[in-house]
């Protein structure tokens, strides 16, 4: 009997040791939710430092970069005009597409301004993780944030935001697609427009 | 009521809206009924929206261009400007207090709309904010109900046509009003008879609701110029961009976000990106 429980408490602190030094390739609800706890916190703070709109936009395309799979977006915003793409044309898009997100997004954040986000819940859909937050802003009634998080790159990352229900990889695939039509499928041209949005 | 629900759903399309349903109150006692039975048909159609990959049914969407040009230069010389002008005129406050009145009046056709989904507790919290707002609150001037925490609830007769399992339709611009589809639009129309006030107040008291909704529509606009702005005027397609975030957005309310919000991040070639 001593045995076993001796055997019990020796397992239950190895593993406890042991796991934190795991490196976090197995995506769990944890740290699901503790990317979105930092992304929610990195946010705050940039809301909070008072800085210069553009010193602000900078430090949003950092973030961006930092938490979110950047080449998932680009690519599912692309949609099949990527196919024809040449590599070079992929990485100016990817580039121009990270600064007109921080841009875009980041002039929404403002509004966060004495706001604050906060985790609701995590839960497990397929092969990624649905975080759920709850956004308070000055004035408004509350309203539902989500990120789906992924480790599809390796690392966790958010692939996809909803706000009310409002889908930002939809919504960029298509202002994207929009783009491309209106410079006659000339992707140079988008790119180059796409510098001068957001 | 979020984000998106004050500005997309409310804000673009009451920006436009609620300014024109004060004209839409008057005419209701036209004929109204045949355009309720004619797009209620209409809404039969909606299974083909699941055959769309984007999960847009759009087959109008020529003529809907031609009203949304119409819309978006409503909004521009008429709709943006008074707005601005009323939202930076008026205190908050005041705008506030016109907004909760609106809303107040409206809070009896939420309460029908909850019984005839079969939502008792919504039924119950309208009654009570109605009550609560109407009195306390001084005809409805303040919200006091929220501030007893008593939660927001807010539905249609879209939503109960949804709840009846009646299918979305085809997407339209209205003029005016905005984005809707067949189903939104069948219940907005019904909507003009579903509020019991209507009934029992003469005019031309009656006005005085549709007066504050379209004044409360016009304070939303203000107040949310940023991100109404930017889809209509700044987006590279304003139509197709209005039309997709107002269709995810009335799906997120009504609880019907279906297999598009579904995206899985590893059936996607991201080489070279």
């Amino acid at each position: 009997m001593m045995m076993y429980r001796r055997h019990f408490i020796a397992a239950a602190t190895s593993a406890a040791t042991v796991l934190p030094a795991l490196p976090a390739f197995a995506l769990t609800e944890a740290s699901a939710e503790r990317l979105i706890n930092s992304l929610v916190g990195d946010i705050n703070g940039v809301i909070a430092s008072g800085k210069g709109e553009s010193a602000m936009f900078r430090d949003f395309e950092r973030i961006f970069a930092k938490y979110s799979d950047t080449s998932y977006i680009a690519a599912y915003a692309m949609g099949v005009d990527g196919r024809s793409a040449s590599n070079g044309q992929k990485r100016a898009f990817s580039k121009a597409f990270q600064g007109y997100i921080s841009r875009k997004y980041g002039r929404r954040f403002r509004e966060f301004i004495g706001g604050r986000l906060e985790v609701k819940g995590v839960r497990k859909v397929k092969n990624w993780f649905e975080v759920e937050t709850t956004a308070f802003l000055r004035g408004e009634s509350p309203f539902a944030v989500t990120f789906h998080v992924s480790d599809r790159s390796g690392r966790d990352l958010f692939f996809n935001m909803f706000i009310e229900g409002v889908n930002l990889l939809l919504t960029e695939r298509t202002e994207i697609g929009a783009l491309i039509d209106r410079n006659g499928g000339n992707i140079d041209a988008m790119i180059s427009d796409l510098g001068k949005l957001g | 009521m979020g984000i998106w629900n004050n500005r997309i759903n409310y804000v673009y399309r009451i920006s436009n809206g609620d300014f024109a349903l004060s004209l839409f109150y008057r005419a209701r006692r036209a004929a109204i009924l045949l355009l309720a039975v004619g797009s209620l048909a209409a809404c039969a159609t909606s299974d083909q929206r699941q055959a769309q990959p984007d999960g847009v049914f759009d087959p109008y969407e020529a003529q809907n261009r031609r009203i949304h040009a119409f819309n978006r230069g409503l909004d521009r010389a008429v709709v943006r400007p008074a707005a601005v002008g009323y939202s930076t005129v008026l205190p908050d406050e005041i705008e506030d207090s016109i907004s909760h009145f609106a809303k107040n009046l409206g809070e009896p056709s939420v309460v029908v709309n909850s019984l005839l989904q079969g939502d008792a507790r919504g039924a119950g919290i309208s009654t009570v904010r109605f009550l609560t707002n109407s009195v306390l609150g001084i005809f409805g001037l303040f919200d006091v109900a929220s501030d007893f925490q008593i939660p927001q609830h807010d539905t249609d007769f879209g939503e109960t046509l949804y709840v009846w399992g009646v299918g979305e339709g085809a997407y339209v611009e209205l003029p005016l009003l905005g984005p809707s589809t067949a189903r939104n639009t069948t219940g907005k129309v019904v909507d003009l008879f579903t509020n019991p006030l209507s009934y029992m107040v003469d005019s031309p008291e009656q006005y005085y609701g549709t007066v504050a909704a379209a004044a409360s529509g016009l304070s939303r606009r203000g107040r949310f110029s940023d991100t109404v702005d930017s889809i209509l005027y700044e987006s590279a397609d304003s139509y197709a961009q209005a039309r997709l975030i107002w269709l995810q957005n009335r799906r997120f309310e009504l609880g019907d976000t279906g297999s598009a919000a579904e995206i899985d991040p590893f059936a996607l070639d991201t080489e070279g990106f």
